[in-house]
């Protein structure tokens, strides 16, 4: 009975949690609808649906957009594939130069983000490397590899190795012990792992300043326009990224449902 | 079921995942080291300095006989500051055939020096023919760097006809060498009428007890030493080391006394509108938005004198179309282009002959949106009286590097504690 | 064959991201590090002296930043993994098919830019905003209570940013663990309690130790959530970084200092993987 208790005591916790993370979404949807008369968006002054129609009425801004959703993609499956392996390889194997791999991984992680950024600028203007997405998807890969690896490696660490022998003693190889044993057993780790790689990429400000070019993401253009007030689409575009992940949130909980 | 386990609360396979493979490690670092002696040739000699002189007469000739125009410019701007429909810029494309490229591509004069200086020092073309930076220490730095082209006032005719005596010939840039105004602003005091119910007149408001810890100061040192110079009566452009140190211990005191709340960027004017602070340093074009808005901010200039900034246009150094840059330049010191870009951006023109175009154009209007264009020609924020003007004063800009470092060090002791 | 394989497995998987660090991050941050043993100023250059002199200066002038930003990060990360291993608890082992749906419910803000975030926050905890000037006007509050611009603010704005960094990784962690081994530990009548702490806390170190080092670290180097919601005296050192590096253009002292940090944080971060009970690991790395 005390179970049943506390487990519905922490389940209202968990969406306590949700509810307070949430809290300044709720208020930038809010302004959304705000029928501003000036340039600043900071008071609501009445409800108007125009801001979704002129969504894409600043093509600058659509565009930056589509350079975060597109580095954000880009960068997350790079580094999921990239980090995963580092991180299988340090919870799993014992190897040389894993204490260097360690240092590296926990060394990135403690970089200031604008000594990354600054330092990745030099290299590429020795480099004489043109910045753009790709410079911007390179960082990105290299800020959030640590966090996959680590993710994945606390994973890792301590999985019994018994099923992939057993599979490899029923004769599978190494690529399909991969595919049907370890990779699902480590993949919560990938997909915490690729989410918060996800939501990294899609938040940088301070490394993509430094090597974006003069290509614009989406957190480099609203900074640009706090100086003279964040236009109301900003909010609009932020509301249907929320949006959308909760509608594949739903999704996920009603296939899981359909699936039970 | 805890078999693996030796120790009940530590898992050995975690413990062997971070302690592992110290034999090896040794060749690791070496490998590191290989890498990072790469590194080291990076920047082996350090960053050369480029301090130039003011450029003769006649090497500003040199660099600009023979340029031709190439039907293309790029233009790197802040965020709104051109018309979403770009229709000045269209307007410039139809008459001359030039391709515009229009980037809003700069957030903070800091960080696009701080991203540009490399590949300007590396001699790598930015990529823009025409950025747009205010008159602080970082257009300083581009200056005595050699990071600008001297431009051809020559093929300036309408700035040299159409823009007011006091935009020319700036302190900060003598002669308009390398810069003409795009847009300025005002830094006064902003303040919230619905808590502050006396009419501020005077600096030492921003320094009075009775508002403790509703109070804001910029965090920006050439911002913030005006108004510590201000409040001692002090002129920024004829201070002293000696009255540098004397606006910092002011200012240090303003804080000590808990009378500052916080030391802004650009959110101050979300502070004040809301009410989070009473009154602050702020700038014109914000405050005046925030009227429109219907918002409950008033600006001053206080008696004791307020700052003029301006946001400058001028070409980088490597720019490929340095003739297409001018003339668009020149373009945009059209009288009707003029009036355009201000009525959109709702900052100072530097263009006077502004006023009287916006006028004319209210009166052609109906509802609202005439009462908006008259509100924004009659008001001081962005039309200021002679009497403003008289008031307002440049920052304080040092120009030895000793100096500079000096100053910002006095300073940012106070806003960075 | 097979073991031959085995022997290399852990190489090839290891090869991309060390060719990503070697030539992304070491290589530039080495060239960094050199940056800070010079001597000058921008204007009229700087000069390779191999002084180390901008580490004691950075140190001597910074110190109160510094420890304040080890304060803040670390009694930030405290209340973070005090809010998020319960959260984490209860998806491991109760969030049943919905497991995925409440952690990318967890992370779906941060998908949102931080300025928004902020902006909102600025709103909702304005000093006469929609939370407290009910209260304030109810006579609940002191008229003068404010949240923004507070040390509190800034733990506060660090906890909610990288709140989902702690729970994600403890989530993982607590994944890897049975349910039927807590049970069987409830049928040998173990309490709850020590049930969770003899089965289910060791399992879940790893993840512990991941989310502390994914939160402490960054959190402590964080320069913004200082500049929006601190106020005079809250500045830490990512701050002065970003302040040297950018405003000054004071390369030196801004590398000196970021390394002063970093060396910080590492010292830390093994320091702690060792009172979790391992060996010195920057030790072996040094070798």
């Amino acid at each position: 009975m005390r179970g049943k208790f506390g487990d519905r005591l922490l389940h209202g916790y968990t969406w306590l949690i949700i509810a307070w993370l949430t809290a300044p979404i709720a208020v930038m949807i809010i302004f959304g609808f705000n029928d501003k008369k000036s340039k600043s968006n900071t008071s609501w002054q009445g409800f108007t649906f125009r801001w979704y129609r002129e969504l894409f009425a600043d093509s600058s801004l659509t565009e930056a957009l589509v350079n975060s959703l597109q580095v954000a993609v880009v960068s997350t499956v790079l580094t999921t594939v990239i980090g995963t392996a580092l991180g299988l390889a340090l919870g799993r194997h014992r190897f040389r130069g894993q204490g260097t791999s360690n240092f590296l991984v926990f060394a990135a992680i403690s970089t200031p983000e604008l000594v990354m950024g600054a330092s990745l600028l030099s290299l590429f203007v020795s480099g004489n490397t043109p910045r753009g997405v790709v410079t911007i998807t390179v960082a990105h890969v290299l800020f959030s590899l640590s966090f996959v690896v680590v993710t994945v490696r606390a994973r890792v660490v301590g999985l019994d190795p018994s099923m992939e022998e057993a599979a490899r003693d029923l004769g599978a190889g190494t690529w399909t012990t991969f595919r049907l044993v370890t990779l699902p057993a480590i993949m919560p780790g990938v997909l915490a792992g690729a989410m918060l790689a996800f939501a990294l990429s899609i938040d940088d400000y301070v490394v993509t300043s430094f090597v974006n070019g003069s290509t614009l993401t989406f957190p480099l253009w609203i900074m640009g326009a706090v100086k003279v007030g964040i236009p109301p689409q900003v909010n609009v575009m932020g509301t249907l990224i929320f949006g959308i992940g909760v509608a594949i949130a739903i999704a996920n909980a009603i296939a899981s449902r359909r699936r039970t | 079921m805890n078999t693996p386990h030796n120790s009940p609360f530590i898992d050995p396979a975690f413990l062997r995942g971070m302690t592992r493979s110290r034999a090896a490690s040794r060749r690791d670092v070496f490998r590191l080291a290989g890498l990072t002696a790469a590194g080291l040739a990076l920047s082996a000699c350090g960053v050369q300095g480029q301090k130039k002189a003011a450029p003769k007469p006649s090497e500003v000739a040199g660099f600009w006989s023979g340029k031709q125009k190439n039907g293309k410019v790029v233009f790197a701007n802040w965020p709104e500051y051109m018309p979403e429909d770009r229709g000045p810029l269209k307007k410039f494309q139809q008459e001359t055939g030039i391709a515009f490229e229009y980037l809003e591509v700069i957030e903070e004069n800091a960080s696009f020096f701080g991203k540009s200086e490399p590949q300007l020092r590396a001699g790598q073309p930015l990529g823009y023919d025409i950025v747009v930076m205010t008159n602080g220490m970082q257009f300083a730095r581009m200056q005595a760097l050699g990071y600008l082209v001297a431009l051809d006032h020559k093929q300036l005719p309408n700035f040299a006809a159409n823009a007011a005596p006091k935009y020319k010939n700036p302190a900060y840039d003598p002669n308009n060498t390398y810069s003409i105004p795009y847009t300025s602003g005002l830094t006064g005091i902003a303040y919230n009428t619905k808590y502050v119910k006396e009419p501020i007149t005077s600096i030492q408001a921003l320094f009075d007890p009775k508002y403790k810890g509703k109070v804001g100061m910029m965090a920006d040192s050439q911002e913030i030493a005006n108004f510590g110079l201000f409040a001692l009566g002090i002129e920024p452009e004829k201070a002293t080391k000696a009255d540098w140190e004397k606006a910092a211990a002011k200012l240090k005191e303003q804080r000590d006394g808990g009378i500052v709340r916080k030391y802004y960027d650009q959110d101050y004017i979300d502070a004040v509108s809301k009410g989070d602070v009473w009154l602050t340093m702020g700038w014109s074009g914000d405050v005046f938005q925030r009227q429109l808005a219907g918002e409950p901010v008033a600006f001053v200039v206080p008696e004791e004198g307020g700052t003029i900034w301006t946001d400058n246009m001028m070409i980088p150094k490597g720019a490929a179309n340095p003739v297409d840059a001018l003339m668009l330049m020149d373009f945009l010191y059209r009288s009707e282009v003029a009036a355009e870009l201000t009525e959109y951006i709702q900052y100072v023109t530097p263009v006077p002959a502004v006023k009287d175009l916006l006028t004319a154009k209210a009166a052609g209007l109906k509802g609202e949106d005439k009462k908006a264009l008259e509100a924004m020609v009659e008001s001081p924020l962005v039309f200021p009286s002679e009497a403003d003007y008289t008031k307002l004063h440049g920052y304080v800009s040092p120009a030895q590097p000793a100096d500079q470092e000096a100053f910002q060090g006095m300073f940012q002791a106070v806003t960075q504690g | 064959m097979r073991r031959a394989k085995a022997a290399v497995a852990p190489y090839l998987l290891a090869l991309p991201a060390w060719i990503w660090f070697a030539i992304f991050f070491v290589v530039p941050i080495a060239a960094m590090a050199s940056v800070s043993l010079t001597t000058g100023n921008i204007l009229e250059g700087f000069q390779q002296t191999l002084s180390f002199s901008n580490y004691a200066d950075a140190v001597g002038q910074y110190h109160v930043q510094l420890i304040r930003s080890l304060i803040y990060g670390g009694t930030a990360t405290v209340i973070m993994l005090l809010l998020a291993y319960p959260v984490a608890y209860w998806i491991a082992f109760k969030g049943g098919r919905r497991k995925s749906m409440y952690l990318f419910l967890l992370l779906l803000p941060f998908f949102v830019s931080f300025v928004l975030r902020t902006i909102s926050w600025g709103f909702l905890l304005a000093d006469d905003g929609i939370l407290f000037g009910p209260l304030k006007s109810a006579g609940l509050l002191p008229g003068d209570f404010h949240v923004l611009a507070t040390d509190v603010a800034v733990i506060g704005g660090l906890t909610y940013n990288f709140l989902p960094f702690m729970v994600l990784p403890i989530y993982v962690a607590l994944g890897r663990v049975d349910p039927r081994v807590i049970e069987a530990a409830y049928d040998l009548y173990a309490s709850r309690w020590a049930a969770f702490r003899k089965v289910v806390l060791p399992l879940s170190l790893p993840g512990v130790f991941a989310g502390v080092l994914m939160t402490f670290v960054p959190a402590t180097a964080d320069p913004v959530n200082a500049r929006v919601l601190g106020g005079t005296g809250n500045t830490m050192i990512g701050n002065i970084i970003q302040t040297e590096y950018m405003t000054n253009n004071d390369y030196p002292t801004a590398s000196a200092l970021s390394f002063t940090l970093m060396a910080v944080l590492l010292v830390g971060i093994f320091a702690y993987a060792r009172s979790l009970g391992t060996e010195n690991v920057l030790e072996a790395a040094a070798r």
